[in-house]
């Protein structure tokens, strides 16, 4: 792998939930329009590692991060990183769709008009883009002023990463995407996935092994807080090289 | 290397089934060829007819085989070892099932060389037969073991075969240059040493699938390799 390809790199992450400790000595490489699956069973410490990637965690009394977590070559945790900035450029779609209660149009708006998008045609063109990025604009073309609560689950999760698109980001972080939808709007998203990757790195936990080995590039497979092998995804799924790795994705565990 | 259990012991059970059948066919297809080998031997054509008859039921154990494959690749979607598991043993399936038609081969010659007189005691076809059972009975041990040790010794035996074959033909060629009238009966016995010649391939296909199944590693073309280096 060459260095300027990767955009985002864990150097011996420690993470702590009070005295637990979440994560231990996670060294980790995220190559840039890649897509990259954390799996693992629960508690496993994937989404930890996830949230870790934008500052998520900053938000949960008592935790603490020993390690650096480098976004192209910056520790976004210096002391000066704004944690704004840095999910700004590195977004996150999660498990439940969780759109605002406002209009289709307003959901994608709504973050770029605080970081100052103005003007009708500006805001209309970066709807009309993010929408199309998420494969949901012919569904809804035309009724963007109504309400995005009227939307099916698998078309409010497509909104939601609408809306993460909207602020530019590098990074997309995936939890879960799909695990509250139908199959086929799964289907729908990991087709999007595949699309998407051609302009963002996408970093994605899931606890279904066979949409880790459909979308994604490179797998990494943890457990009790350790990265325990992370490999392409062919090869994890097919030749793994640890005997646990072989054991969790042929359901032999626990 | 013992194997923890899968969480689901259905799943368990469906991989154990179809290894089971595996060793089933193959022990079919051993005794196929012992009889045939007996038939051609003994002379015993009634002996002979019985293998081709009962050619069909490793035909049915072939397409049971194949489908319960099927099955767990549309069930459970195998991955890692689960899938290695199932391409060898669709493809250990296909030998013993091909091995099995050669066997009744075998016999139908054995049948047509049984209604003339002898041309020659056969010395070396019941030693190209034993290996070549040999060579089936030890890479579905290895397969039963795991055993890649097992297993590289029926790739290297496939050369003792070969070399009978080889041996064989040049002795019949002999036989059918100095008298016209062996002609039928040598091409006879060439066509079974052929058959034993093609079991000993497929034998080593399964040996070479069993390695490939312990290790993730495909040691299908190395030999070509290392000649063409």
């Amino acid at each position: 792998m060459q260095n300027n390809d990767i955009i985002i790199r864990t150097k011996n992450v420690d993470f702590y939930y009070g005295t637990f400790k979440a994560l231990i000595d996670v060294t980790m490489d995220f190559e840039k329009n890649k897509v990259t699956a954390l799996i693992g069973p629960s508690g496993c410490g994937k989404s930890t590692l996830l949230r870790l990637l934008n500052r998520m965690n900053d938000l949960i009394d008592g935790t603490r991060v020993e390690g650096e977590v480098l976004f192209e070559g910056t520790n976004i945790y210096n002391s000066n990183v704004d944690p704004v900035d840095i999910r700004r450029r590195i977004g996150m779609v999660f498990q439940k769709p969780n759109p605002f209660p406002k209009s289709i149009f307003d959901n994608i708006t709504y973050g770029p008009k605080l970081n100052g998008v103005r003007g009708k045609t500006a805001q209309e063109a970066l709807v009309q883009r993010s929408l199309e990025q998420s494969s949901l604009w012919g569904e809804v073309k035309d009724i963007l002023k109504q309400s995005a609560m009227m939307l099916s689950g698998g078309q409010q999760q497509r909104l939601c990463i609408a809306r993460a698109l909207a602020m530019k980001p590098d990074v997309l972080l995936m939890d879960e995407p799909t695990s509250a939808l139908d199959p086929i709007s799964t289907a729908k998203i990991e087709e999007l996935i595949a699309e998407l990757k051609k302009d963002y790195t996408i970093i994605i936990v899931t606890h279904n092994m066979q949409q880790a080995a459909r979308v994604s590039d490179y797998t990494g497979f943890f457990y009790l807080g350790e990265l325990i092998e992370f490999n392409p995804t062919e090869k994890l799924f097919t030749r793994p090289d640890e005997k646990q790795t072989e054991e969790y994705i042929t359901g032999r565990f626990g | 290397m013992e194997e923890k259990a899968h969480t689901s012991s259905i799943y368990d059970k469906a991989l154990q089934s179809i290894k089971e059948n595996l060793l089933y066919a193959g022990a079919l297809a051993e005794k196929a060829i012992q009889n045939a080998m007996t038939s051609l031997l003994e002379r015993d054509s009634e002996l002979g007819r019985s293998v081709i008859d009962s050619d069909e039921q490793i035909d049915r154990l072939d397409e049971a085989i194949e489908r319960k494959c099927l099955d767990v690749i549309a069930l459970r979607q195998p991955v890692a070892k689960d899938l290695r598991f199932i391409t060898t043993a669709i493809k250990i399936n296909a030998h013993l099932e091909r091995i099995g038609d050669m066997a009744a081969n075998i016999a139908e010659k054995a049948i047509a060389l049984n209604e003339e007189p002898q041309l020659k005691p056969y010395i070396d076809l019941p030693r190209m037969s034993d290996t070549a059972q040999q060579m089936i009975k030890k890479s579905l041990d290895a397969l039963v073991r795991e055993d890649c040790d097992l297993a590289e010794e029926v790739i290297k035996a496939d050369e003792i075969v070969d070399n009978l074959n080889d041996q064989i033909f040049r002795e019949l060629l002999t036989f059918m240059m100095e008298d016209p009238r062996t002609i039928h009966r040598a091409i006879l016995i060439m066509q079974i040493s052929k058959n034993l010649e093609r079991i000993s391939d497929h034998a080593t296909s399964i040996a070479v699938m069993v390695i490939y199944l312990v290790t993730g590693r495909n040691v299908r073309h190395r030999d070509k390799m290392k000649k063409i280096k």
